[in-house]
């Protein structure tokens, strides 16, 4: 076991140093932060001597060098536009995203495994059908018109639930009220991810059901609940395990956009706003750092699924 | 199970026709039909289709042309209003659907052929050239997509070719893992060993003998990925990195709902456009799954 791990973990490593060199190139690729500079004010001298100190004259590879080493010392550079440290503007908007996705992927959950499970142990019926139905309308509405309908059924029509931000202006806050804020920005995230969770998870248990350790319980004559719950269910958790694996980075992307059409303050408005601006150091850092979580997410998942599932192959 | 799946009416149909003469075509045209919502979502599509193709000829007004008062809601003239400016608003959603079906299929076709060829590469070579593909699609894969598109398209101007590209250049890591897992396994049948035991030409063994046994997955997936394009142009114009007007997109046509006159007293501007990007893309996806159990060679159902 310990073996696989650290198999894992060293094909992750090359991929983690891909990962910051397609950054630092899009990076680069972007413009130089020296654009910013240039104006009818400032002299070509003035610009020579930022680019020295910047370490721009130095070959691409060595600031790639020079940019990978602050790196490992947390230094993901500044913002071009408040000039604020890009990894106290991450750190100070991480929260809010947080809380979002994790409430949004607990409320997928609770209702995809349910959904799922009940769809395939009644494989063709009824209740099948519209399982499979809604599932695939969750993932085929765009995020942002179920946000729009949501907000003018109930912000515009109805008044119950206030459209942007994480708390009310003025006032102190408290759970009750940022829950009122999470409600139609979790529903919209939640739904569009148990839209494929439902479907895979109801392929995972048909395909569980299908197995001859269930064929041996059902000839055991056990009972059809036992059947299900003690030697399905039990199986069933591989599956969920990928879903949830699978379902952050969709999560990241998600938040961007969610983000933005409810005024969530988290790193998707962020980001957002510095896209706007062209913001690079805070858009890279962004990205670098998601696609790091990702990477981490899938290593575990792998991890994960090696402990919860004995029969598969390690080498 | 087996037994289970075998309906009556598969029995009666089976019973009728000699189905040793029935060809791949007709079989898979058979069991797709079985998925009623995906025989219906063809007909929606179809008609989707044909009118986005024909709106030149049917569309009552030019699109970018201010044909009657502004935000007039709908009427007998106007079927659906006219938007901020005056133009109409079917003529407009015609011609939007035109250019995200348009984004959708060229974003799929392209990532689709850099899949296929990276996915060739990684699977019948093996060796260094699979784990450099391998390991560079890991990386792509590891941003979270839509970011990586909003990236790219804040650095390439945003506009209908560049989103094209951007998306074709982002789809297409699924595809290439799908086409190596497949070539993988192709590559240990008997009749490509034997085809190189005869030494056939490697051209022949790939584009004639691999490609062909892999095409249906392919088209299962690139279903999928048609969906996804279409959705995330949607997402991009909707934000306005994606296709700008006054070119009409699906999607750049409810930028202008984020107004809040616009989501509460004109909702036929914005309510248009998000139904009819959830019936493309709803038919595309209950087609995809049909397909799915259609081409699936072992599916009995």
């Amino acid at each position: 076991m310990s073996k696989y791990i650290l198999k894992r973990i060293l094909i992750a490593i090359p991929v983690l140093i891909g990962i910051t060199i397609i950054d630092y190139a899009i990076m680069c690729l972007a413009g130089s932060p020296l654009e910013m500079l240039q104006g009818p004010r400032v002299s070509q001298a003035a610009v020579e001597a930022k680019k020295i100190a910047l370490g721009l004259d130095q070959p691409i590879y060595v600031q790639y060098f020079v940019w990978l080493g602050q790196l490992l010392h947390g230094n993901l550079g500044y913002s071009m536009k408040s000039y604020q440290s890009v990894s106290s503007m991450i750190g100070s908007h991480l929260g809010p995203t947080l809380l979002l996705m994790g409430v949004s992927l607990l409320v997928s959950l609770l209702f995809a495994i349910p959904a799922g499970i009940y769809s395939a142990i009644h494989q063709y019926s009824k209740g099948d059908y519209a399982v499979v139905t809604v599932s695939f309308l969750g993932s085929s509405v765009p995020g942002f018109f179920l946000s729009m309908l949501l907000v003018y059924l109930f912000t515009i029509r109805l008044g119950w639930l206030p459209s942007s931000g994480m708390t009310t202006l003025g006032t102190e806050g408290g759970a009750a009220d940022v829950a009122k804020h999470m409600v139609m920005p979790v529903i919209v995230l939640a739904f569009s991810m148990a839209g494929s969770n439902i479907r895979y998870i109801r392929s995972a248990v048909l395909e569980i059901l299908q197995q001859d350790y269930l064929r041996t319980a059902r000839a055991k004559g056990i009972g059809h609940f036992r059947v299900i719950n003690k030697h399905a269910l039990r199986n069933a958790l591989v599956p969920i395990i990928t879903v949830i694996g699978m379902e952050i980075p969709v999560l990241f992307g998600g938040a961007v956009i969610i983000e933005q059409v409810f005024s969530w303050p988290g790193l998707g408005l962020m980001t957002m706003s510095a896209i706007s601006n062209r913001d690079y150091p805070v858009i890279m850092g962004v990205c670098l750092l998601s696609a790091i979580v990702v990477l981490v997410a899938n290593l575990v998942t792998d991890i994960l699924y090696a402990l919860a599932d004995p029969t598969i192959q390690l080498d | 199970m087996i037994l289970r799946n075998i309906d009556d009416k598969f029995n009666k149909k089976a019973a009728g026709k000699d189905i040793h003469s029935e060809s791949y075509l007709q079989t898979v045209w058979r069991r797709f039909k079985r998925h009623h919502l995906a025989t219906v979502s063809l007909v929606v599509l179809v008609i989707v289709v044909g009118a986005a193709l024909l709106a030149p000829i049917i569309a009552p007004y030019d699109p970018t042309e201010i044909a009657g008062p502004f935000a007039q809601p709908p009427s007998k003239e106007f079927w659906l209003g006219t938007d901020l400016i005056g133009r109409d608003m079917v003529s407009r959603l015609l011609y939007a659907t035109r250019i995200s079906l348009l984004v959708g299929v060229m974003a799929t076709l392209i990532s689709a052929v850099i899949g296929v060829i990276l996915g060739l590469i990684a699977g019948y070579f093996g060796g260094v050239a699979d784990m450099i593909i391998m390991r560079f699609t890991d990386m792509v894969m590891s941003f979270p997509y839509i970011l990586l598109v909003l990236v790219a398209a804040s650095i390439f101007k945003p506009g209908l070719w560049n989103i094209i590209l951007i998306l074709g250049f982002v789809d297409w890591p699924g595809i290439a893992r799908l086409v190596r897992g497949n070539v993988l396994n192709l590559r240990e049948t008997n009749f490509v060993k034997g085809n190189i035991v005869a030494g056939m030409p490697l051209r022949h063994i790939l584009f004639s003998e691999i490609l062909p046994n892999t095409v249906a997955p392919i088209l299962v997936y690139a279903t999928s990925v048609l969906a996804l394009s279409i959705l995330d142009e949607a997402a991009l114009s909707f934000l306005g990195q994606g296709v700008q007007p006054p070119t009409a997109s699906l999607g750049n046509m409810l930028n202008g709902a984020q107004s809040l006159t616009v989501l509460t007293s004109q909702p036929w501007l914005w309510i248009p456009p998000g139904l009819l990007i959830v019936i493309i893309v709803m038919a595309i996806n209950f087609i995809g799954d049909a397909l799915r159990d259609a081409l699936d060679p072992n599916g009995g159902r």
